[in-house]
Formats: structure tokens, sequence, C-alpha cells
């Protein structure tokens, strides 16, 4: 079976209906152990005191803030190569997800960094490129709100979606690029070998899991509407005509 | 609840807005969805009957 299948319409309603709930009882299932694990089980951290329970909302959110982008950028290099509709309303179904994925990281870092720096706020590197990211899924949503042709705001928001991938990569690495700022280098990555300590880490790796797991049930209804009021559109127009 | 000592206020916020924001993607996805696919339905019965 080919991963294109999925781009017919009807075959992509028909798994995403069968695999939604599951994935929305797995999402659940995660974030309540990541979550109650990491809030009510696990000690004071000697840096960061209790405020290190942060971490467990923190990290997932900014997490998942870039890879929902990532993914706007995979669908809408979709849309304008293969012009799959289906991947055009993966990428508008991801922004407001990850917009509110980004919302959370920058709230709950600004929470963070008062007691850790004196300051909700700083123009530090990745604080800003998160801000600028944030913008940029507002920008997003707004544009393809603004334009009634469904073609040409899938054409157009691909091309804001590939635009505002530099700042996504920029969020992601800021830390790497700029050895200055207040935010502490990446808590989790895949070329480190050592991450924070296990007592910490096993919760946040079932916080991530229940993030990432929400992050699909939303993007897959919210997707499966988006098909649903094209067809609306779709047999308005029949009888229209 | 487990001792927070003096940062309980932080932690207890940023779990608070963290709460509200997803409820808020949530309850607007749900609400969203049913709408349409009322429409929808309601669409399709009406062409077909």
């Amino acid at each position: 079976m080919s991963i294109w299948e999925f781009a017919n319409p009807v075959r992509f309603m028909r798994l995403t209906g069968k695999v939604l709930p599951w994935i929305t009882a797995l999402a659940i299932a995660c974030l309540a152990i990541g979550l109650i694990w990491g809030f009510f089980f696990t000690p004071e951290a000697i840096n960061f005191g209790s405020t290190v329970k942060i971490i467990y909302i923190h990290v997932p959110a900014a997490t998942f803030a870039i890879n929902a982008w990532a993914l706007m950028f995979v669908a809408s290099m979709i849309w304008l190569v293969r012009r799959h509709h289906v991947s055009a309303l993966v990428a508008r179904a991801a922004a407001p997800v990850g917009m509110v994925m980004t919302l959370i990281a920058l709230i709950t870092g600004a929470i963070w960094g008062e007691p850790m720096w004196g300051t909700y706020w700083e123009w530090d590197p990745r604080l800003t490129s998160f801000l600028v990211l944030f913008v940029f899924y507002l920008g997003y949503m707004a544009l393809w709100e603004a334009i009634d042709e469904p073609d040409k705001a899938a054409d157009l928001t691909s091309v804001l979606a590939m635009v505002g991938t530099v700042f996504a990569v920029i969020s992601r690495y800021a830390v790497n690029f700029w050895n200055q700022g207040l935010h502490q280098g990446a808590s989790l990555s895949l070329d480190k070998e050592e991450h924070v300590a296990d007592v910490y880490y096993i919760p946040l790796l079932f916080a991530l899991a229940g993030f990432f797991l929400l992050f699909l049930a939303l993007v897959f209804l919210r997707t499966r509407t988006e098909i649903r009021a094209r067809r609306i559109k779709a047999l308005q127009l029949q009888e229209a005509n | 609840m487990p001792d927070l000592g003096k940062y309980g206020e932080t932690i207890l916020t940023a779990y608070a807005a963290t709460i509200i924001l997803v409820a808020a993607i949530v309850i607007v996805s749900l609400v969203r969805s049913r709408k349409i696919k009322r429409q929808l339905a309601e669409l399709e019965a009406r062409r077909n009957g």
C-alpha cells in the first residue's frame, strides 16, 4: 500500500475514522501518566527547585510547536508538487494546533523564566524566534481565511509555510546558533548521549508521547472537518448550478 | 498535593494556562467538527431525499 493512497479523501476519512478513537485514548493515557508522574512523584531539581515540574508541559509544547510547522512544510511541499488536496488541508488543520503549542511554550516559558532569570521576557534568540514563529502561525491562519478560492489559498499559504520554515529551524537551533541569551540548551536531543536525569526523563517521555498523540488526534479531527467542509461547498455549488 | 514550596503559584499558573489552552483547542475543534458533520448530513439528506 502506497502512502499516496491516503491522498484520496475517502480513504483518508476511512482510515482516520478507525484510528482516531485509539489515538485519542492513547493520548489521554500517556498525558495522564506523564503529567501525574511528573507533577506528583518527581523530586525537586538542584538548579530549578520545584519549578522543574514545568518541564513536562513546556518541553513537549515547544517540541510540537516546531514539529507542527515541520508537518505544515512537508504537507505544503506535497501540495505544491503533487496537488493533493488532502495534504493542503492537513497543513491548514495543523496550524491552529501548532499555534496553541507555541503559545503554551511562550507562556509557560515566561512563567518559568521569572523565578529563574528574574524576568518574564528577554529578547533572547530562542524566545524571540518563538515569538516570530507564533506571528507566522497567525499570519498563515489569517491568509487561509482571507482567500476564498481554495487552490489559490493553498498555493499562497504553502509559500508562507516555506518562508516560515526558516524561523521554525531558527527556533529549534537558536541556542546553538547564538551562544548567548538566557535560555539553556536543548533538554532533549537525538545527538546527545545525556539528557535530563532519568527521574525526570521517563515521565517527560510519556508527556512527549501524550502531546504527540494529542497533536496527531487534533490534526486528524480538524483535517476530517476540512474535508467535510470542502464537500459541503462542492454540493452547494452543484445545487446553485 | 506535592510540596511545591515558594514556587507553588508559578507551577500551578503554568499548568492552569496549559490546561485552558489545550481545552480551548480541543473544544473548538470538536464543536466545529460536529457542526460541519451535521451540515453535511442535512445537505446530503436533502439531496437524496
